[in-house]
């Protein structure tokens, strides 16, 4: 049972840093049908400027402060020169810039920083906490509980304020939200920064339990889209669970069959999600305007 | 004077240059980057069937180059096949997963294609890597002799290792673009081309989308995998470096570099980015910089590719 609870808290923990890369999909998804690859690399770039701003001697907040707003900036430059300009091309030009940023974003964290495996402290020290005859890193509660206000967050301003509205009308229809005053440029750009900081914010969360390094953010990636998937794309709240799904899927594969191929866990979750549901846990059923 | 097709010409250029390069050769070793250059051309021609002309996109074609090269190595020592045959289980195999992973997915929406695929890849490599009593793990296997050279020298035909597989690799890729370019004429292919303009618009004029994409998925497999099976062949030594995420983004970079749509265009985009490396040493530090940065700029200004776009310039002005 303890055995259990210890597999439950793992899954909880690395399911909410997919949850939150699988609510950064949603955000640009929403905002402008274009599925970011570079989503991944977001979750490494928090955990790797965070590190080099820590090792030059800055203290910790500081330095996932200005790693999360240098990502959001980089979120926002991605979506200027390499998104803004092809619009309107086919899905497959907008898969290859994306999947392109990744790459690059991939080389450039290679050249600025290193091929290291790297870390920092943990907020709350190392101890950990006994539950029910398991245990649990305080960091795992940094990272969970950073999902679920992350995702009270979103709630409240796509629900509660006038530019959340915005937003949401613009996925809705960009040109009838242009025809009513919104800014629709802005409105992308505030999506891709929200997406990007938040991914930055998953990385500073997760790193010091998961490590980083410059190749980290492909598997973020696939597993945050199978998250997104599995909960309807395009949901937020289906996001948020599916995150969490992954993460014990995950999780209970590695504890139950094996620790190799527990990475094979979200790709088969894929297949099974795209072959019975398609359109996910919580998604309607899609048509398309011709 | 008959006026050439498209097809005919394509083809005696490739031939031409195939046969004509190597008397420009200043040593033995460029014949082994030569025929690097097919083998990297034979897989993107399938990436110009899958990604060109039905305008579906993988992520993980690398997994299939893996499995045929894999196959090469595993097949002549676990199941008694000779090389050649253990070439064709590869592409048979290859061309069956594809066909059950294409299958749910290419119902779907195009990103749907890619973020399985580019799973399939990982989890191939992640095969590869971790079951070293069969795969010898990350640091690869040794590979039978193909025997066709010795055979050829029986009769008469004395080539060096490297001219043999330049030649050998040369015809692969001359079949294989023949292949992709009496694709392009036939029904299937014009219905492939129909899908990429649109899809909803071919659904209505009667053509099985989701089938027709999945021919083309399957057939793009196949490419890949014996590309791989080559490689493998020629290097009689295989490391799972070749079923990595960086080489299904090598593919598709060469494609679209050159020219998704057009087969020549493609082989001519994996000629820039094979001789890439070999030309600039220091290109390995930057390669995944410069691969991100070449996909990102052919797609935001050369659409279609660098060897379409200047044949288009160059007949504007002439008319």
């Amino acid at each position: 049972m303890s055995e259990l609870l210890q597999f439950l808290f793992s899954g909880l923990t690395v399911g909410a840093v997919y949850a939150l890369v699988a609510l950064g999909f949603t955000i640009i998804y929403n905002a402008s049908d274009v599925v970011n690859f570079a989503q991944g690399e977001f979750v490494m770039l928090g955990g790797m400027i965070t590190w080099f701003a820590h090792a030059a001697g800055l203290p910790l907040p500081l330095a996932a402060l200005i790693a999360i707003v240098a990502t959001a900036a980089l979120g926002v430059a991605i979506n200027k020169l390499a998104i803004e300009p092809a619009r309107g091309a086919p899905v497959v030009s907008l898969i290859i810039i994306t999947i392109g940023a990744s790459v690059f974003l991939q080389g450039a964290a290679q050249l600025v920083f290193d091929k290291q495996i790297h870390s920092f402290p943990a907020f709350s020290g190392d101890t950990p906490l006994r539950i029910g005859g398991a245990t649990i890193q305080p960091q795992s509660l940094w990272v969970i509980g950073g999902a679920l206000v992350v995702f009270a967050g979103l709630w409240l301003f796509f629900t509660r304020t006038l530019l959340g509205r915005a937003v949401l009308a613009t996925s809705n229809n960009r040109l009838a939200a242009q025809l009513v005053g919104i800014n629709t440029n802005f409105v992308m750009t505030l999506s891709f920064a929200l997406s990007a900081g938040i991914g930055a914010l998953a990385g500073v969360l997760a790193t010091p339990i998961t490590l980083t390094a410059y190749n980290v953010g492909i598997g973020f990636a696939l597993k945050g889209f199978a998250g997104a998937m599995l909960g309807g794309m395009g949901n937020p709240k289906g996001a948020l669970a599916g995150g969490f799904l992954i993460g014990l899927i995950e999780a209970l594969t590695a504890g139950y069959l094996s620790s190799t191929y527990k990475e094979a866990a979200a790709f088969v979750v894929i297949l099974l999600v795209l072959f019975f549901m398609p359109q996910g846990l919580f998604g309607r059923k899609s048509t398309e305007r011709v | 004077m008959p006026r050439l097709t498209a097809k005919s010409a394509t083809l005696l250029v490739l031939a031409a240059l195939i046969a004509v390069t190597p008397f420009f050769f200043p040593s033995g070793y460029y014949y082994r980057v030569g025929a690097l250059i097919f083998v990297n051309g034979l897989a993107v021609t399938g990436i110009v069937i899958l990604t060109g002309y039905a305008g579906q996109i993988s992520l993980g074609h690398a997994g299939f180059a893996g499995i045929g090269g894999y196959a090469c190595a595993l097949a002549p020592t676990h199941l008694g096949l000779h090389p050649s045959l253990a070439v064709v289980l590869g592409a048979a195999i290859s061309g069956v997963l594809a066909y059950l992973v294409g299958r749910p997915i290419l119902r779907l929406k195009g990103y749907y294609l890619a973020v399985a695929t580019l799973g399939f890849g990982i989890l191939v490599s992640m095969v590869l890597n971790n079951e070293r009593q069969l795969t010898g793990g990350p640091d690869g296997i040794a590979v039978p002799e193909l025997g066709l050279r010795g055979l050829l020298k029986d009769w008469g035909l004395d080539l060096t290792n490297g001219q043999f597989w330049y030649f050998f690799c040369g015809i692969a890729l001359l079949i294989g673009a023949w292949i992709a370019l009496n694709l392009h004429q036939s029904p299937s292919g014009r219905a492939l081309r129909a899908l990429h303009g649109s899809e909803i618009a071919a659904g209505t004029v009667g053509i099985d989308v989701a089938r027709v994409k999945l021919q083309a998925f399957v057939i793009s497999a196949v490419y890949a995998s014996v590309a791989g099976s080559l490689v493998a062949l020629q290097n009689k030594f295989i490391t799972p470096d070749v079923a990595g995420f960086m080489h299904s983004i090598e593919m598709v970079t060469m494609a679209v570099l050159g020219g998704a749509g057009s087969v020549l265009g493609a082989i001519f985009g994996a000629g820039i980015l094979t001789l890439l490396p070999q030309a600039l040493t220091v290109f390995a530090e930057y390669e995944q910089l410069v691969l991100g940065l070449v996909m990102m700029l052919v797609m935001i200004f050369l659409r279609e590719g660098l060897l379409p776009s200047v044949l288009r310039k160059l007949r504007g002005r002439g008319e």
